[in-house]
This record gives C-alpha cells, sequence and structure tokens, in this order.
C-alpha cells in the first residue's frame, strides 16, 4: 500500500492531557504528526483536532480506530485531500523600508491575494491563506527581498460530506 | 482540564458530609464494593493511608513488598473474580513502579484502578521531592487517567475511574491526587457512574452481520473457531458451549482464552500460536470459516500475517470496534459483548456433524501425542519434565485449581498441559509477557476466590524477580502453592539461543540461591526435589496442605517447549522438532 496525505479530524471534549494521548499513538508507530490544528468546532464544548498524517490507508484506518476509543474522544475520521477543503495560513515580517524600495513586494501581496495586517516603522506584516503550494510559492517570491520572521500553521479542513456529530452525540 | 462534566443517569445521591479529600477516597472505594486493595505507603499518599488505618475493619489493605507487586496482585485478584483490582502508591517512585502492572493490564484487558499521591498543587512541574509525571508516563498504558488537584473533584473522577476500568472492554485506570486534594475538606456526596458523553463501552450487535455470520457458519464445510479472552471477560462461556455443540465446531483457544470452555470437552482441540497445539495451528490454514471470538490475533497467534487464513472467510466477534481489521482482515465483523452476540447468533445456527473434519484434528492429535505429548508429560528419560510436574497437579487437583503461570517456557507448558474444569482458572501474563508476574499474581488471586486451590507455576528466573513478594504470604499466611520449576535457565530464551544463535548462551545460564532456604526463611513450608519417585507424592502433600507451600522441582535443563512457529513463519510452518 502506498503512502498517501490524509486529514485526520478529532471530535473531543475539551481535555488536560487527550493530545498527549492522541499523539502518542502515532509515536507508538513511529509516524510523523506533519501539521496539528486544536480548535473549537460547530458544537458548544467540542473541541475538534485536525492532523496530517503521511501514511498507507490500512495505517490511518487502525490509528483513528485507537483515537476513537480514547474516552474523550467522541468520534474521529480520516480523508483524503480531494475529499476536504483545506487551507493553511501564513504569517511573513518585512523590513518597512522595503514595501518603498522595492515595489515588486507590493506586486507579489496583490497577486498572491495576501493582505497587509500592520505596518510599523520597522516591519510590516503580510497574511496569507492558502494551500501548502501557494504560501511555498509566495516565500520564494519574498524570500529574495530578505524575510525577518515566517511562521505558517497547521491544516484546518473541512469536509464536503456532513460529520453528523450532533447525531452522534445523542447516540451516547 | 475544566470540570468533569460527563452526563449521569439515574443515580442515588446521598446527602453531602464535610470531610477530607483522604476519607472522601476510602468511601469511593467502600461505595464500589472494594474489600481488598494492595500497595505500598510514602509522602505523598500518606493522608490516604491515615484513612486506611482507621478504616480497617471495612478494607483491608496489603503491604506488597513493591508497586509491581501491588498492581499484579490487583491484577490476579480480578481476573479470578470477575471485579476491579485496586493497587495504591505514593507519588515518584511508587508511581512509576506501577507502570509494568499497568501496561500489563492494558495489553490483557485487566479491570484495575491504580491510586498514586502527588506533590501538593503549587508544587507541580517544580521538581519537587518524589515528583514525577505520572500522568504523562502512564497515558500509553492506561484506558484513561486523571489528575485531582482538588477535593471536590474526588467522587466524580473515582466513580468514573470504576466506570471505565470495568465497563466495555476492562483496562486499569490511574487516578493521581496531589496531596493538597487529600488533605482538603469538601461536602461529600456519591453517585455511581453509569456513563461518559464521548465513551461507548459496549456497541450495539447489528443483526445484519450476525445473520451473515450465521449464514457463512451454515454454508462452511470445515468452519474453526478460535476464541479469546472476549469470552471470560463477556462471560459467555455457556454460549461459546452451545455454539460449538450445536454446529460442532472443532474450538481452540488463545493463551488468554483458556479455561472458558472445559479441557476435557471433546470439541476443545487445544491452544493456537507459537507453541500451541500442531492441528489447530495447522488447520488454521486449512478451515474454510474461521470464527473469532473476542480475541484480538496477536503476532503469537497469527506468525506471519501475510499467510494466515488467507483461504478462509474471517467472521470476527468483538466488542473493540478498533481491534476489527487491525491485524486481520474481517469478512463479517460482528460488534458487540460475545454473550450479546453469541446468543443472537445461536437459533440462526443450523446443527451440523463435520465428522470428517473433525477426524483431521484427532489424527493431527495423535502425530503430536506420539512426537511430543507422550514424552511431556510421561517421560522415559531420567530427568524431570515441567510437563509431567504439570499432570501430576492436574491429577491432585481434579482439574480444578487456577493455575498462575509466569512468563517463559514453564508458562507455555502449564498453558499447553494444565486441565481447566472451570472458567478464569489460567491467569497468566500473555500480551506483556512480563516475568515477576505470577508470584504477586497468585496472592491475589488466592484472595479473590479463597474457596479455590491457587497454584503459581514459576520459573527459577521469574521467581526472583519479584521474590520479595514472599513476605506477604509469610505474613497474611496466604495459602498459595508455589512450585518453581528449576531448570537453571532462562530457558525461553536459552531455547532460542540454541535453535537460532548456535548455542551462544549468552546471559542465560542462572546462578541460583537456595530456594528452599528462602521460603524456610519466611516460615514457609519448603520442600526441593529432584527426581521421579518423589514427584507424585510431594505433589500430592502440597496439594492436601492447607498453608502456603512451596515446592522446587528440578527439571531437565536444556528441554525445548515444541510444537514451535518460529518467528515470523507461517502457522503452516509449526515445528514439531
Amino acid at each position: 500500500m502506498e503512502n498517501k496525505w490524509f486529514t485526520i479530524s478529532v471530535y473531543s471534549e475539551n481535555n488536560v492531557g487527550l493530545l498527549n494521548r492522541i499523539s502518542g499513538i502515532f509515536l507508538k508507530r513511529h509516524i510523523n504528526i506533519e501539521s496539528l490544528n486544536v480548535s473549537k468546532s460547530e458544537i458548544d464544548d467540542v473541541s475538534k483536532f485536525t492532523i496530517v498524517a503521511h501514511t498507507t490507508e490500512k495505517w490511518v484506518h487502525n490509528i483513528v480506530g485507537q483515537i476513537e476509543k480514547q474516552i474523550e474522544v467522541i468520534k474521529a475520521f480520516y480523508h483524503t485531500d480531494d475529499e476536504t477543503i483545506y487551507q493553511e495560513s501564513a504569517l511573513f515580517k518585512i523590513a518597512s523600508g522595503l514595501l518603498f524600495d522595492e515595489r515588486q513586494i507590493q506586486n507579489i501581496i496583490k497577486d498572491n491575494n495576501a493582505q497587509i495586517v500592520t505596518v510599523s516603522r520597522d516591519f510590516f506584516v503580510i497574511a496569507k491563506s492558502g494551500r501548502r503550494n501557494e504560501i511555498d510559492e509566495m516565500h520564494d517570491q519574498l524570500k529574495p527581498y530578505g524575510i525577518m520572521q515566517f511562521v505558517r500553521s497547521g491544516r484546518i479542513s473541512v469536509t464536503k460530506d456532513e460529520m453528523k456529530i450532533s447525531a452522534i452525540l445523542k447516540e451516547f | 482540564m475544566e470540570t468533569v462534566k460527563e452526563k449521569k443517569k439515574g443515580t442515588d445521591s446521598k446527602k453531602a458530609i464535610k470531610i477530607s479529600g483522604a476519607e472522601a477516597i476510602i468511601h469511593c472505594l467502600l461505595a464500589e464494593g472494594v474489600e481488598t486493595m494492595y500497595g505500598y505507603p510514602g509522602g505523598a499518599i500518606m493522608p490516604v493511608y491515615d484513612e486506611l488505618y482507621k478504616f480497617q475493619d471495612k478494607l483491608t489493605h496489603i503491604l506488597t513488598r513493591h508497586e509491581q507487586g501491588a498492581t499484579h496482585a490487583a491484577q490476579g485478584y480480578a481476573r479470578v473474580s470477575g471485579r476491579v483490582g485496586v493497587a495504591i502508591a505514593t507519588s515518584g517512585p511508587g508511581a512509576t513502579n506501577l507502570v509494568t502492572g499497568l501496561a500489563d493490564a492494558q495489553i490483557d484487558s485487566t479491570p484495575m484502578v491504580c491510586i498514586t499521591g502527588q506533590v501538593t498543587r503549587h508544587l507541580l512541574g517544580t521538581d519537587a521531592f518524589q515528583e514525577t509525571d505520572i500522568i504523562g508516563i502512564s497515558t500509553p498504558v492506561t484506558k484513561w487517567n486523571y489528575q485531582i488537584t482538588e477535593a471536590s473533584e474526588i467522587p466524580e473522577v473515582m466513580a468514573k475511574a470504576f466506570y471505565i476500568a470495568k465497563s466495555g472492554r476492562p483496562g486499569p485506570v490511574l487516578i493521581d491526587i496531589t496531596k493538597n486534594a487529600q488533605i482538603d475538606k469538601f461536602d461529600f456526596s456519591y453517585k455511581k457512574c453509569t456513563g461518559v458523553r464521548s465513551y461507548k463501552p459496549v456497541p450495539k450487535p447489528e443483526m445484519s452481520a450476525i445473520q451473515a455470520a450465521a449464514d457463512l457458519i451454515n454454508s462452511a464445510k470445515k468452519p474453526f473457531i478460535v476464541w479469546g479472552q472476549g469470552v471470560i471477560l463477556g462471560q459467555a462461556e455457556k454460549e461459546l458451549k452451545e455454539l460449538v455443540e450445536k454446529a460442532n465446531i472443532p474450538a481452540a483457544w488463545t493463551i488468554m482464552g483458556a479455561s472458558a470452555l472445559d479441557t476435557a470437552h471433546p470439541l476443545n482441540v487445544g491452544m493456537v500460536g507459537m507453541h500451541g497445539n500442531y492441528g489447530p495451528n495447522l488447520m488454521t490454514n486449512e478451515c474454510d470459516v474461521l470464527l473469532a471470538i473476542g480475541m484480538r490475533f496477536d503476532d503469537r497467534v497469527t506468525g506471519r500475517l501475510e499467510d494466515y487464513a488467507k483461504q478462509a472467510k474471517v467472521l470476527h466477534f468483538e466488542i473493540d470496534p478498533a481491534e476489527i481489521n487491525k491485524n486481520v482482515h474481517a469478512d463479517v465483523a460482528v460488534l458487540g459483548n460475545s454473550k450479546d452476540t453469541l446468543g443472537l447468533i445461536l437459533p440462526l445456527v443450523n446443527e451440523n456433524k463435520h465428522e470428517a473434519w473433525h477426524n483431521i484434528f484427532k489424527e493431527k492429535y495423535k502425530i503430536e501425542y506420539d512426537t511430543i505429548i507422550k514424552n511431556d508429560i510421561h517421560p522415559t528419560k531420567d530427568g524431570l519434565t515441567m510437563g509431567e510436574v504439570i499432570e501430576e497437579i492436574n491429577l491432585a487437583s481434579n482439574n480444578k485449581a487456577v493455575i498462575v503461570s509466569d512468563v517463559g517456557q514453564h508458562q507455555m507448558i502449564a498453558c499447553r498441559y494444565a486441565k481447566f474444569s472451570q472458567s478464569k482458572s489460567n491467569i497468566t501474563s500473555g500480551g506483556l509477557g512480563t516475568m515477576g508476574f505470577a508470584l504477586p499474581a497468585a496472592i491475589g488471586a488466592k484472595m479473590g476466590a479463597m474457596d479455590r486451590e491457587v497454584v503459581a507455576i514459576i520459573g527459577d528466573g521469574g521467581f526472583q524477580m519479584t521474590i520479595q513478594e514472599l513476605g506477604v504470604i509469610f505474613q497474611h499466611k496466604v495459602p498459595v502453592k508455589i512450585v518453581v520449576l528449576n531448570n537453571e535457565h532462562l530457558g525461553m530464551v536459552r531455547q532460542w539461543q540454541e535453535l537460532f544463535f548456535e548455542k551462544r548462551y549468552a546471559s542465560t545460564v542462572m546462578v541460583n540461591p537456595d530456594f528452599v532456604k528462602i521460603a524456610e526463611s519466611y516460615s514457609i513450608e519448603a520442600k526441593r526435589i529432584s527426581e521421579r519417585k518423589d514427584l507424585k507424592s510431594t505433589i500430592q502433600e502440597m496439594m492436601a496442605s492447607k498453608e502456603p507451600y512451596f515446592l522446587e522441582v528440578k527439571v531437565e535443563q536444556e528441554d525445548n517447549v515444541f510444537p514451535m512457529i518460529p518467528s515470523g513463519a507461517s502457522v503452516s510452518e509449526v515445528r514439531l522438532k
């Protein structure tokens, strides 16, 4: 079985230590978590983990089963990229002088549909949301001018199909 | 964490009274029906021990000589009684010493609640004296764990701990309680936990799966059952027997499933796995329908997965959805408690004969008997074999004893040759393979079933891993029978060295002390035998004794356990020599 990219979505209680339990399941199988995001979900008091891993379908099936049996996990799913709508966000911190000296930077911002979040005397910050390759491209374009700081978030995603968590919660 | 806010249904609430957290813990244990617990005191758990002192007429605390012993004793107690075993220890080293027992209980699905003391809340994370992150350490080896930092959390968390430990697929739970939470007073009231919002312990059986499974069983020409501990945990012994008899299906067991069906039952064809019986291993790859009931296809059972039962339709009866398609693909997965699912399928299964199929098992058994079993239990050579010792115990106990085995050659021999006429009679460390398990587990087993004979079968290596628990047997006069099968080696590793490492016996030759003197120093009646003429009478004397009894049997030093599926080989490649 070949390795593919999978997005794992975990709906859970918001408890201390659960992240450790979930990451331990990846650790046990020596699988790297490529990205991780934790946020609230569409249900009150229910958290959502979005985890990206590169592995086989057999293993992701087993991992999701083992995540789901953790006491505080309500339900876990896995999806391939074409079953989800997904994005990442990035921030670029750049010296303010460049905004005026290098006109091309403004074109890069415009062409990439990015936004300037703040401008101060010393630096300005660009925010960019999109697919990993779009952010990487913008990074490559800005790099020659000098990037003071760069950060990219974990993947966030929603599925094309319904998750039906409210219905599942009623079953318990 | 926020507060525990799980939904509870239909429970009684007693009137609140103001007591300390430590006293509340005792009341929780009593409310859960705990009578006996095993543990070891220390600084961070002292308030609870102070309460144990006050409640000693209601709650028996057994001081083991090491915290690991407390966990194995709790496991032995749980496995033989079906109740939750309880162990308690202090913070730091007390807590880390529980880890082996937690891991053992996790992999063998044993219901256990461990309570650890923890440094006071304001010291958490400061590397205080005897502080260790036992929540972090125990996470991978517990079904659930939780740190209590406020006294008011105690009743709800303790109730949840017992509920989670024993419901669904059972397992160990660890509750870590900071010292301030033990000391502070709060309004105590207790409600038993009956549900947790995010936890569904038993999946509901689907009739379509039951029907599909029944159709396959009814159309099978060569059906074969392999059952595991799920039958015992689900209390489905009666249903298993009815299914086996109605459809006349030969049935074999994993090491954890032993004793669920009488060993003498004509359709009980023996054990599967690395040192299991010849026929059941070979026929796994000949059957047309494989009914896997309450078992998890451990690698020691399956051998090389790519060649495991590929010709068969596999029906997997299982309580834990995560086990379905984990190792072996299930053509039909029947989720649910084994008692429920087997009960539902029984009326749909046709009576059947399968005589020719049974005869194949009988032929294979004859081959195994002539080449291995006969020499193991009725040897003609001079030296004593482990097998003949087990056979004498069968005879002297009328197949009624609880057999607690440690890990290694003697364990495989004990499981192969012990005869069981009652469920919950084979207590062993199956999944984790924990040497040192048997002596403390036998103590717990005896306390969990005082009306039964408990015989611990231990190797000379494993015995020395938890030998200090003789102190518990001495102090409390626990009438267990301890049989050390001494071959002066770490026998199983030595066997592998002989077969696969050209007899390079690296660190497997044991230089042993005088075990009889050690037992005698604990005032335990002790004997050593090394000749066949003394075997029967000594074992009869041991079984007749009402006191603790220690017997060392000097057995052949370089015997091997066969049949054997070499590591990484297929079940079809089971070796007779």
